[in-house]
């Protein structure tokens, strides 16, 4: 593996945010606006509710957190997509480029933008909503390993489904996160669902983050072993979507679906 | 000589060459390529080889499998049977080393219009892992007369300027091989001609085998050293085309490709009518 054809990858993408702020805004407004939203109706809900529990922390920790999640998968997904936009399949497939090299490149840039987001968003939640982010201290640590171990392989997942079905899938790439979000324990406990819907909630990763967030913040005993289990899973899941990516690059290529890209289809 | 013989056994004493062969006769070998889409036999049994400092015309009618072809070469899509050779480097197994030998332009393979001339040329200039690069965008830009267009998107481009910036990108890594699929169809007959002369140069002055597909004959004539020809997905005919035309009874190579386009095909032997 070559770092230069990587690095020409995350190259192209920034080229692509210096020339379009259309591009840019994307990248911290969506969830600046969230932080927002939630920074004021967590702070409502502490006035009214008498609880003790502060929803500050619960609540809007859980908001950032998930969309942060939010942001990397739909990182790589959006780098990727530009290349269906621009057509430009048969350009980049047509060199030395390795298939890790390219998978590679839209992870790094997507770790790259996210983290602007997460920036904009702990500065807005931090000072003005007096979330206290790091008094979770070194379980940020795992915590943001798998959130983003996770987010890659949707992301990932996302592309290869794109490049299977053909560029009018977009639509199905965007929801993914929304779709996921009830089973991946968010805002409740996982003890909360339903039982078949546990068993989903088991094998998604960002669960055991939820989970352990809200332990931590309610000062509940946490085991460090299963949120071990959690990364795992993300990691493993990041092998999945690696898997399945080179397997229908491998279709493509052999179906002639990759040279005829916009047809969708090679019937 | 047909073509359908001769280069096979060729191709097969060339794939036992040495990878390390720093100037290896022959820029490509295509041995018993075949392709198939469903029923439709897209490319059959085809074999050819180019030299380098070699311009070869591939022609045939649309549909014949000169795409198929074109794209096997590049990596693209999988034969089903058969090898390609790029140098001596065996493109089926070591792709990469193949590809960094390669390059092409192609009308329906424009460059992101959204990046400038200049972004367009660094970034795939970083994949083919040119070094030093700046120097070399800067040359391409200079050889093209694209300098005052560096800083325009390639979108905004005029066809012939777009062509000239394909052919800038497919410069890039100084290929063995350059594969141009109608690079001068969207041109008038002035820019055409420029662009025609600029890879004749190119060639004399460089190393590259080039194969080269057109629908214009005169085109043909005028820049290709050899054509062949493909109908069915098979190569029927082979020779220079200055003289094929004479040989095979037509007045010119326009009327030759006219009666090959037409001639329904006999079967092969051995093969269902």
């Amino acid at each position: 593996m070559k770092l230069r054809p990587i690095a020409g990858i995350m190259l192209r993408q920034f080229y692509l945010f210096r020339g379009s702020p259309v591009r840019v805004l994307p990248l911290f407004a969506w969830a600046a606006i969230d932080i927002v939203l939630w920074g004021f109706i967590t702070r409502y809900l502490n006035s009214v509710s008498g609880s003790g529990i502060n929803f500050v922390t619960t609540l809007l920790g859980a908001v950032l957190l998930w969309d942060l999640f939010t942001r990397i998968m739909q990182g790589v997904t959006t780098a990727f997509l530009e290349d269906v936009w621009s057509r430009n399949f048969l350009n980049l497939f047509a060199t030395p480029l390795s298939l890790s090299e390219y998978v590679l490149g839209l992870v790094l840039t997507s770790i790259l933008t996210s983290m602007i987001g997460l920036t904009v968003m702990l500065l807005l939640a931090v000072p003005i909503f007096g979330l206290p982010f790091f008094t979770m201290g070194l379980l940020l640590i795992p915590f943001l390993f798998v959130l983003f171990c996770f987010g890659i392989a949707l992301g990932v997942f996302a592309s290869a489904l794109v490049l299977r079905l053909g560029p009018a899938s977009e639509w199905l790439v965007w929801p993914m996160p929304a779709l996921l979000s009830p089973f991946a324990c968010v805002f409740y406990p996982l003890a909360v669902l339903p039982p078949w819907m546990r068993i989903i909630a088991y094998a998604l990763p960002p669960s055991y983050v939820f989970e352990g967030m809200r332990a931590v913040i309610s000062g509940h005993a946490f085991s460090l072993s299963v949120l071990l289990w959690g990364a795992a899973l993300a990691v493993f899941d990041i092998v999945l979507a690696a898997l399945l990516f080179s397997r229908v690059y491998r279709y493509a290529v052999r179906s002639g679906l990759l040279a005829r890209y916009s047809a969708e289809t090679v019937s | 000589m047909s073509v359908l013989e001769g280069p096979r056994g060729g191709a097969v004493a060339a794939a036992r060459g040495d990878d390390d062969d720093p100037a290896p006769e022959y820029a490509l070998t295509v041995s018993d390529l075949c392709k198939r889409y469903g029923e439709l036999l897209a490319v059959d049994h085809v074999s050819f080889r180019i030299r380098r400092k070699e311009i070869v015309g591939l022609l045939g009618p649309n549909g014949a499998g000169k795409t198929t072809i074109i794209n096997s070469i590049l990596g693209v899509l999988i034969p089903d049977s058969g090898s390609i050779r790029i140098g001596n480097v065996d493109a089926g197994r070591r792709r990469s080393r193949a590809l960094a030998r390669t390059n092409f332009a192609a009308v329906y393979a424009t460059l992101p219009g959204n990046l400038t001339v200049r972004e367009n040329l660094r970034f795939f200039g970083m994949i083919y892992d040119i070094r030093p690069l700046s120097e070399r965008v800067d040359s391409l830009l200079e050889q093209f007369d694209l300098q005052r267009l560096r800083d325009t998107k390639c979108g905004v481009l005029s066809s012939g300027e777009q062509t000239r910036v394909s052919l800038a990108k497919a410069l890039l890594n100084n290929p063995y091989l350059l594969l141009l699929d109608e690079p001068t169809a969207s041109l008038d007959p002035s820019a055409a001609q420029i662009i025609r002369q600029h890879i004749r140069e190119l060639v004399q002055q460089g190393e590259c085998g080039i194969l080269w597909t057109s629908h214009n004959m005169y085109e043909v004539e005028e820049v290709c050293d050899r054509v062949l020809f493909l109908s069915h997905g098979r190569l029927l005919l082979e020779g220079d085309p200055k003289s094929l035309p004479r040989e095979h009874g037509a007045r010119n190579l326009e009327e030759l490709f006219i009666h090959f386009a037409r001639e329904p095909l006999a079967p092969r032997a051995g093969t269902q009518p």
